[in-house]
């Protein structure tokens, strides 16, 4: 056997035996449940394809998704990729049935490339639980974080949530340009990028700090002299679309520095945790001073209260701002999160969130508020046995 | 089994490799017309050569089907994924120099660094509805960088060769490729990114922790460590 190559796999995802006899029967039991919880939940079932073109999804996720999913080439079709997850290939079918309010159901493999120095899963189960439905967004979001946990029972896991609609009304709410707002916004997902705007918005020059010679020069000849002088314009980025980014930089050094409090407010967000409970008075308390962040406020206190008429408790629920920041990279508003304190070498046994965005994106324009979540049937198959 | 020694199988790599063991005491005799394949080790016992594309290197040392190889790192780190778990860095050689470097369009005046390419490519994607190109055989490397640096709105498109030419021919906006002067990037109106050096490269001799080292290839194991003046740590995560 060739280094590098696998032995044949008998066994899968968390599971050492899950491909036959009793162990299988488990899991395709464990699967039927879950889909049954859902289906009792008022969803449909649907089965996504599982090889999407690859165009729209690194589109939508980025190059680093080609690290992440198994590409593949049709030689008449183009690039296809193993489904690395569900949510793109649901988006769509509700997008050509478009009914709403709308609740799906599914359940299948993903396919994720192995992850150099880990022994992640290439191949593993999502059962998952989709819900769009623009009505009450608080509600939503409660339905869908109750749903998967009646899923999940009365298992030993620990719920963590989240809401990135937060730091997103502190960045709508900074005192600053819309061209600096849009790029905190852009790299909502990276924390080291976001941080470093941060870092250069609060300096005298913003973005331009670095190019003071360069945009004095560009005032007193001219750009396009400038941009002629530095070499042969080669390449479809014109030498308009140059003087257009001097243009920026130049708004950029004349505006002023993110205020002391811009920075506070940024932190302050950030820095919630606690309890949900915790959350909404924290956020209560910041809109109080900062009225821009009272819609946030709301939505966060709506859905807590949402929670509670679900039974859940917000004083028992946790509550991270920053979670989902560098994982769950397209959610947008309310993330959650059930992890296995027992087994710290399982994933977290289900997950989800808001991603409106991502709809708008694949919509070009047109959105559709949407909330999911799945569970991780392998995962939570795992966890059951170890407990005895 | 003897120690397999994996060499480029032709030009100035071959040559200053050649030179290199040479001044080791292992000598490194092609045979016949030097267009044959094949050759002869001598000063050392039961190490035997195997002349192999550069490029194809890594993949035999990953495989263990070579014990030793001498080839770049950036061809190691591109090729071998978890590669320090496959090889060993034994010995850097001090030739074969080369920086993988991202390099922009000279008349790109407003970009210095990473901070304005990252703002540049957003804008370039709203601009002309898809996202900026990035032209490179080194696509691991290259994603890795970007990923760490939190740099988004790119794509890479591959370009095997004649890299610098890309962005003149318009199939790319920006390359990621070796360089060794830099003198090639200037002819063809290209500058490096001041914070866009992602690897400094040389020939390096590299030890295959997954071939087979017992029997007479420990002996040469231990021959060569001495000679070479190194350890040679085998097996998985020495």
């Amino acid at each position: 056997m060739a280094a590098g190559s696998e032995p044949v796999q008998t066994g899968r995802a968390y599971l050492d035996d899950g491909r036959l006899g009793e162990s299988l029967g488990a899991l395709r039991a464990e699967v039927g449940r879950c889909l049954m919880h859902f289906v009792q939940a008022g969803a449909e079932q649907v089965e996504p394809a599982a090889l999407l073109p690859a165009d729209i999804l690194i589109d939508l996720y980025g190059e680093d998704l080609r690290a992440r999913a198994y590409t593949t080439q049709d030689p008449v079709l183009g690039e296809f990729m193993l489904r690395p997850d569900f949510t793109v290939p649901v988006v769509q079918l509700h997008t050509e049935l478009g009914m709403e309010p709308a609740r799906y159901a599914y359940a299948g493999s993903v396919w994720r490339r192995r992850q150099p120095g880990t022994s992640s899963p290439t191949e593993y189960l999502q059962a998952g639980f989709e819900l769009f439905d623009g009505s009450d967004p608080a509600a939503a979001d409660a339905e869908v974080f109750a749903t998967i946990a009646g899923a999940l029972g009365d298992l030993p896991v620990q719920p963590v949530t989240g809401d990135m609609g937060l730091v997103r009304a502190a960045i709508d709410a900074l005192d600053t340009s819309e061209r600096r707002k849009k790029a905190l916004r852009r790299h909502l997902w990276r924390p080291e990028r976001f941080r470093r705007l941060i870092e250069r918005f609060s300096r005298p020059g913003g973005a331009a700090a670095d190019h003071g010679a360069l945009l004095d020069d560009a005032a007193k000849r001219g750009a396009a002299a400038v941009i002629a002088d530095a070499g042969a314009g080669i390449g479809l980025r014109t030498a308009e679309d140059i003087a257009a980014r001097l243009d920026a930089l130049a708004e950029d050094r004349a505006t002023p520095p993110l205020a002391a409090a811009d920075l506070d407010l940024i932190g302050a967000v950030l820095d919630l945790r606690g309890s949900m409970a915790d959350a909404v008075r924290g956020m209560a308390a910041i809109a109080a001073e900062r009225s821009a962040l009272q819609p946030a406020a709301d939505m966060l206190a709506a859905r807590a209260e949402a929670l509670a008429a679900q039974k859940l408790d917000p004083a028992a629920l946790a509550f991270e701002a920053g979670f989902g920041r560098t994982t769950l990279e397209y959610y947008d508003g309310f993330v959650f999160g059930f992890s296995a304190p027992d087994a710290p070498d399982l994933p977290q046994i289900a997950q989800g969130g808001r991603y409106d965005a991502l709809t708008r994106v694949l919509g070009q324009g047109a959105g559709i508020p949407a909330v999911g979540g799945i569970i991780r049937p392998e995962a939570l198959l795992a966890l059951q046995r170890r407990l005895g | 089994m003897s120690v397999k020694l994996g060499l480029p199988s032709k030009g100035r790599l071959q040559d200053k490799a050649i030179d290199w063991f040479a001044a080791r005491g292992i000598h490194v005799n092609r045979s016949g017309s030097g267009r044959e394949y094949a050759g002869r080790v001598e000063g050392i016992d039961n190490v035997e050569l195997v002349l192999l594309s550069a490029g194809e290197i890594p993949r035999e040392l990953a495989a263990g089907r070579i014990h030793l190889g001498l080839t770049g790192q950036d061809l190691v780190r591109e090729k071998i994924p978890g590669w320090s778990d496959r090889v060993v860095e034994m010995v850097e050689t001090g030739f074969g120099f080369a920086d993988l470097v991202l390099a922009v369009p000279s008349a790109w005046v407003d970009v210095d660094g990473l901070d304005d390419f990252d703002a540049v490519a957003a804008s370039f994607r709203e601009r002309h509805g898809f996202r900026l190109r990035i032209a490179t055989k080194y696509h691991v490397l290259t994603r890795e960088f970007l990923r760490r640096h939190g740099v988004a709105d790119y794509q890479l498109v591959d370009s095997q060769g004649a890299t610098e030419g890309t962005v003149k021919n318009l199939t790319a906006e920006a390359i990621c490729d070796i360089t060794s002067s830099g003198e090639t990037l200037s002819a063809n109106h290209l500058k490096i990114l001041r914070d866009g050096l992602i690897l400094r490269s040389q020939a390096t001799l590299f030890a295959a922790r997954g071939a087979d080292w017992t029997g007479a290839a420990e002996d040469a194991r231990q021959a060569l460590a001495e000679r070479l003046g190194t350890e040679i740590p085998v097996g998985p995560y020495a």
